[in-house]
């Protein structure tokens, strides 16, 4: 498994929105509100076609930033703000169904969300969507104010 | 929203809604970092005051920082809403013991201002964009997709053919009281008519995208805006012509079958209802362009229809179904007219001169009033004076829907989504007048 640290798994969990930061072409980092799923070792998002910039940046640098930082949207005890640096992956063999496999993790936050699916003939752009896979390589933490927990992952074998 | 200024006045109010800011910059290694902290906007100056953090590679002043604001409201067992979010950007400065940012760049959603569909329909050309390229890196072309029937759902808008129904079996109803029927030739002649009303529909989004009118429309409603299928790429311009051309023989086939069978009126009925079709949007008439788009729809939609299937079943034309095919054609008109106000704002950037885009606010709400009285008024004194069976004042009894759709113009004028409910109150307006019209005649064989 990813070995995140236990209070950053719970985080990343319950966590209805987090901000994906990526860097564009002149180093910046641009950054967007998503939702987070893990799986217990990467995180996951999907992104529509219709907001594709954020993958053409992924793909020309991976180096990405997820952070959880809103204690309201986050329905979790013992929140904590958390940062998680990775590697970011682009993937979309089949942009109008392979992100499905992710629904059950998206419903679990957004249970409308299926409901959307069944009414995707409403929004079709909508849902050609490429899913972007996230293998963290450093966790920090902010318990408390001050300096953060700084935790190194360790690449799975 | 998107800007590019130093903070405005009404993104400084804006930022106020949120709780914490979160200050992202590049760390030794290119990874971005993320940090929450918090912020206070200074109206004066301008500038973001952020509280300091600790952080890895904290970044020193003259470094240029992003800082995302992000709000969603949490609501269990469906998800959440109220999604904004505001990206700024602008170099990081020390002053006072404080870190200040000076915006030099803005960009964000907030969906209460930009609803979520005209968010998405903005970004159409940009997913159009990514899809080609992916094609071109895969040498594969990559396209959104429905299965073929949902594509011919939406492509055809065939809920749309509550509009044919109601003149169709009017007319074969009136014949009915007039003591003549012939049921499967009246089924023929709707099969017929609906091919028509179809091919209307498809012509329409193809002579819609070229004059750009469907791209120029943001903000397109279940109710108007066109079909969609051209602008989200389900399928091609061919693919249409093609859907176009098959339902224009079937109906004209069927049509030619009719007069020859039934009655030569069919036969100038039909080249008047072809004709309205076609150049409906089609050049060189471009009838709904010219403010004529109504007044075609309620002839077609109205007299022609109930005309021509009172005609299939007894083989003349007559007076009574010609009355009583007026006030269909007036509600079959307004909803044209009605769902013309969302779409006014792109249709005059493709010079679509309907009459939402001709008149303001007020005449088109004036002009709405006066023509559902007119219909009213029509089957009230029809039923009253004999003209029509006095059962059809049954279809008085939809009024009040009419009323809605006039306070739902008089409050939401200005808003697509928000005049929603009053479009689809007013399509409800003309389906169950003819309805009860309909039912009208029925009970008055009946009974």
């Amino acid at each position: 498994m990813g070995g995140l640290p236990e209070a950053a798994e719970r985080v990343l969990d319950a966590a209805l929105v987090s901000e994906l930061t990526v860097v564009d072409g002149r180093g910046r980092p641009v950054t967007y509100p998503l939702i987070p799923l893990y799986d217990g070792e990467k995180i996951y998002m999907t992104s529509s076609v219709l907001f594709s910039r954020k993958l053409e940046h992924i793909k020309a640098n991976p180096k990405v930033a997820v952070s959880v930082t809103d204690a309201g949207a986050t329905p979790v005890d013992g929140f904590v703000r958390v940062t998680v640096q990775g590697d970011a992956r682009v993937v979309e063999d089949d942009l109008h169904a392979g992100w499905e496999s992710l629904l059950p993790l998206w419903e679990a936050k957004e249970p409308v969300i299926r409901k959307f699916v069944r009414q995707r003939f409403a929004l079709p752009l909508f849902f050609e969507r490429s899913i972007i896979e996230i293998t963290p390589r450093r966790v920090l933490l902010w318990p408390h104010d001050g300096n953060p927990e700084v935790v190194e992952i360790e690449e799975a074998a | 929203m998107s800007a590019k200024a130093v903070i405005h006045p009404k993104l400084a109010e804006h930022l106020a809604g949120y709780d914490h800011v979160v200050v992202s910059y590049a760390d030794a290694d290119g990874y971005p970092v993320n940090v929450a902290t918090g912020f206070r906007v200074d109206t004066e100056t301008g500038r973001i005051d952020i509280d300091r953090f600790e952080a890895p590679d904290v970044p020193g002043d003259g470094t240029e920082v992003e800082l995302t604001f992000s709000h969603v409201r949490p609501q269990p067992g469906v998800g959440y809403d109220q999604r904004r979010y505001v990206n700024v950007w602008g170099p990081l400065a020390t002053a006072s013991g404080r870190w200040v940012v000076e915006p030099a760049r803005t960009t964000g959603w907030d969906e209460e201002r930009v609803p979520f569909f005209e968010y998405c329909e903005r970004n159409v050309p940009r997913a159009h964009r990514y899809m080609e390229a992916l094609s071109a890196e895969r040498g594969v072309e990559i396209r959104p997709t429905l299965p073929l029937g949902w594509r011919l759902f939406l492509a055809t808008r065939v809920p749309f053919l509550t509009a044919t129904l109601v003149p169709v079996f009017l007319g074969a109803v009136v014949a009915r009281a007039h003591g003549e029927s012939a049921w499967w030739w009246v089924m023929l002649a709707f099969l017929g008519a609906a091919c028509i009303h179809l091919g209307l529909n498809v012509v329409n989004d193809i002579y819609d995208t070229e004059s750009g009118a469907d791209e120029a429309n943001v903000t397109p409603t279940p109710f108007s805006g066109g079909s969609r299928v051209l602008q989200h790429g389900l399928v091609s311009p061919g693919f249409m012509r093609a859907l176009a051309v098959g339902f224009f023989a079937a109906g004209i086939g069927i049509g030619l079958f009719l007069a020859a069978t039934r009655a030569t009126e069919i036969l100038w009925l039909g080249v008047a209802g072809v004709f309205l079709s076609i150049f409906y949007t089609a050049p060189p008439v471009k009838l709904v362009y010219r403010g004529l788009g109504d007044l075609a729809v309620a002839i077609g939609f109205g007299p022609i229809m109930v005309l021509g299937t009172y005609a299939v079943v007894t083989g003349r034309l007559d007076g009574e179904a010609l009355y009583a095919s007026l006030p269909v054609a007036i509600l079959v008109m307004l909803i044209l007219y009605v769902n013309q106000v969302p779409d006014r704002h792109g249709d005059v950037q493709a010079g679509k001169r309907t009459l939402a885009v001709r008149l303001g606010a007020r005449a088109v709400i004036g002009g709405y009033d006066v023509a559902a009285i007119a219909a009213f008024a029509l089957i009230a004194l029809g039923g009253l004076t004999g003209v029509m069976p006095a059962w059809t004042l049954l279809a008085l009894l939809p009024a009040p829907l009419a009323v809605k759709v006039h306070r739902g113009l008089v409050t939401h004028y200005e808003e697509p989504y928000g005049l929603m409910p009053a479009m689809g109150a007013n399509i409800g307006l003309h389906a169950l007048v003819g309805l009860l019209l309909i039912l009208g005649y029925v009970l008055d064989v009946a009974v």
